[in-house]
């Protein structure tokens, strides 16, 4: 499904294929020879097909622009996405869950609105803003982070790390909004359930009831809609790594769609499909390790 | 329809809308929203004509810090930020909206059809939701864009598009719970065909839930034209658009002074961007939700 809304979307692109690579001094011979060359002058279930046997065999075609092999230039850039990606998610996910829950915990207080409120905003402020007010305050400043995300060739983990910090953070800075969110309501609602009520008349002590009762339940919801988020944060990739001239499959899928890269752009698109798929599949396996109740269910 | 309701029914929606009015007049997050959004709009009309200086002239010193002349100080190529802070609303202010309007239209539409009849109808439909939903929308939209070519109206259709699904989505949802209430037995008895019993009879009980989706959309349609401005793909100069400017200059960053010239137009983007989400969660807060 997700393949021929690719290939569909691919299809749009002005059809001169040719013509674009060439330039518009080449002559029409020419650009005929290499459309034929690259097959696009058959009829488009033959691409398709021909498209999508390739892919089987992980061959995601030759780039327009460079003349070699997509994947070879996909990969590194997607495992450079996957270490941004990996930054902002290990700085969200304790964050927010940490905000959530404490936001619940103080109900109606106004540190709780405070929370809410702010996380409301920053989620919907567009992710190349909240970089700027980063950059602006923490690496012009305060001076204490690189404004690049690129960081020197020969550099170690720990300074990759940090030079991915400020990126990752503007990521963070939407994510924040929709897991606390999502982790308030989830823990609010456990709190009023009958099992907890239970287990604090039972005598436990609060941080028990919370550990052992509130939050194996309220982290279910929480669970799915990062998942859900999956999805923006690699489209978010795009523009941040724009703004930061990161070499990622976002900057990749940028420069494919100006240059009119068609095999780039669209190996590109699907790649980030995929993650975004494979994303929701892990977030689903996990969600049914940890809830019990639906263990069983997809067995039948 | 019986007398009785004819009479009853008018008055009890015009107390209900009063109450709701007056919590939203009572609510200072929402208020504080309007009243920015409304300063936006103000500037969107008027600003090229309140501006200090031509938005679009280059005629003064390049790079300027802030100054009584230039409050905001200049860019690169010498234009007067302050300025074009007033005028850039403009842009954002008429494609955001749009893009809003056709994706509630084309999603209430969807919704309304995908509720009511559900079956064969709402699966089909549900999977191709799914499915346009599977990739992020600033990459569809730049595929589209790079595709179509770029113009305003592209950007305001892809946009659109991708957020009817959405919407569907929330009304279809409201339907559901719409369709089992007797007005809607009633009137299927009384032999209204389908498009009057949606449009006529459901829709105006699921106008709330709408509402915000409408408001929370329009939140999230300037957070994408804003991003596609950025990369190039939205609002084309030399419109003096907050988003552009930001791409015009960032890039100066790197030096560590200038920072005037991206500060006051993301300032100018966070107000507007925050007063919309305010103004979405008091509706949401006075229609329940």
């Amino acid at each position: 499904m997700l393949s021929v809304l690719v290939f569909a979307a691919s299809q749009l692109l002005p059809g001169d294929i040719g013509r674009n690579v060439l330039g518009p001094f080449a002559s029409p011979n020419d650009v005929k020879a290499l459309d034929h060359q690259l097959g696009v002058d058959r009829p488009i279930y033959v691409q398709y097909g021909a498209w999508i046997g390739k892919l089987a065999h992980g061959n995601l075609g030759m780039s327009l622009e460079y003349k070699v092999p997509v994947a070879s230039l996909l990969g590194p850039s997607l495992v450079n996405s996957l270490k941004l990606a990996a930054v902002a998610f290990v700085l969200v996910v304790p964050l927010s869950i940490v905000g959530g829950v404490f936001a619940a915990l103080r109900r109606g207080h106004w540190l709780d609105r405070l929370i809410t409120l702010t996380g409301l905003s920053l989620t919907a402020v567009p992710e190349f803003i909240s970089a700027i007010v980063l950059i602006l305050i923490f690496g012009l400043l305060l001076n204490w982070l690189p404004v690049t995300a690129a960081s020197p060739a020969d550099a170690d983990a720990v300074t990759q790390i940090r030079y991915l910090i400020l990126p990752g953070l503007a990521l963070v800075m939407v994510l924040f909004g929709y897991i606390a969110r999502m982790a308030r309501a989830g823990t609010i609602e456990a709190l009023e359930s009958d099992y907890t009520r239970t287990a604090f008349l039972k005598g436990l002590d609060t941080a028990t009831v919370i550990r052992r009762h509130v939050l194996r339940n309220s982290l279910l919801p929480t669970i799915a809609v990062i998942a859900t988020q999956m999805g923006y944060l690699i489209g978010g990739l795009v523009v941040i790594e724009k703004l930061f001239n990161y070499n990622g499959i976002g900057q990749r899928i940028y420069t494919a769609a100006l240059n009119k890269d068609f095999t780039m752009l669209q190996s590109g698109v699907l790649v980030v499909g995929i993650v975004y798929l494979t994303a929701t599949l892990l977030a689903d396996i996990l969600y049914s390790l940890l809830n019990p109740r639906i263990r069983y269910a997809g067995v039948e | 329809m019986s007398t009785v309701a004819t009479i009853v029914q008018p008055s009890e929606i015009r107390i209900a809308r009063r109450e709701t009015r007056r919590q939203l007049l009572r609510s200072k997050t929402f208020m504080a929203g309007v009243i920015i959004i409304a300063f936006w709009v103000f500037c969107a009309i008027f600003g090229y004509r309140i501006a200090p200086h031509d938005p679009l002239s280059q005629a003064f010193p390049q790079l300027q810090g802030l100054s009584r002349a230039y409050p905001f100080g200049t860019d690169q190529l010498g234009r007067d930020v302050f300025s074009r802070v007033l005028a850039g609303a403009r842009d954002i202010l008429i494609v955001a909206p749009l893009a809003t309007l056709l994706g509630v239209v084309g999603g209430t539409t969807i919704g309304l059809v995908t509720g009511y009849f559900r079956g064969l109808t709402d699966d089909v439909i549900s999977r191709i939701v799914d499915a346009v939903l599977s990739l992020p929308l600033i990459v569809i939209a730049v595929t589209v864009l790079v595709a179509l070519g770029h113009s305003t109206l592209t950007v305001i259709v892809v946009i659109g598009l991708v957020f009817a699904p959405i919407v569907s989505r929330t009304v279809r949802a409201a339907v559901l719970a719409e369709r089992q209430l007797d007005y809607v037995s009633a009137s299927r008895l009384q032999g209204e065909r389908a498009p009057y019993v949606m449009f006529v009879e459901i829709l105006p009980n699921v106008f709330g839930p709408i509402v915000v989706e409408a408001t929370v959309r329009l939140g999230y349609a300037i957070f994408a034209v804003a991003g596609l401005t950025f990369l190039g793909f939205g609002v084309q100069p030399p419109s003096p658009d907050w988003a552009l400017q930001i791409a015009d200059n960032y890039t100066l960053l790197g030096a560590g002074t200038y920072w005037w010239t991206v500060l006051f137009p993301a300032l100018a983007i966070i107000s507007l961007v925050v007063a919309v989400n305010l103004v979405a969660d008091g509706l949401a807060r006075v229609f329940g939700r």
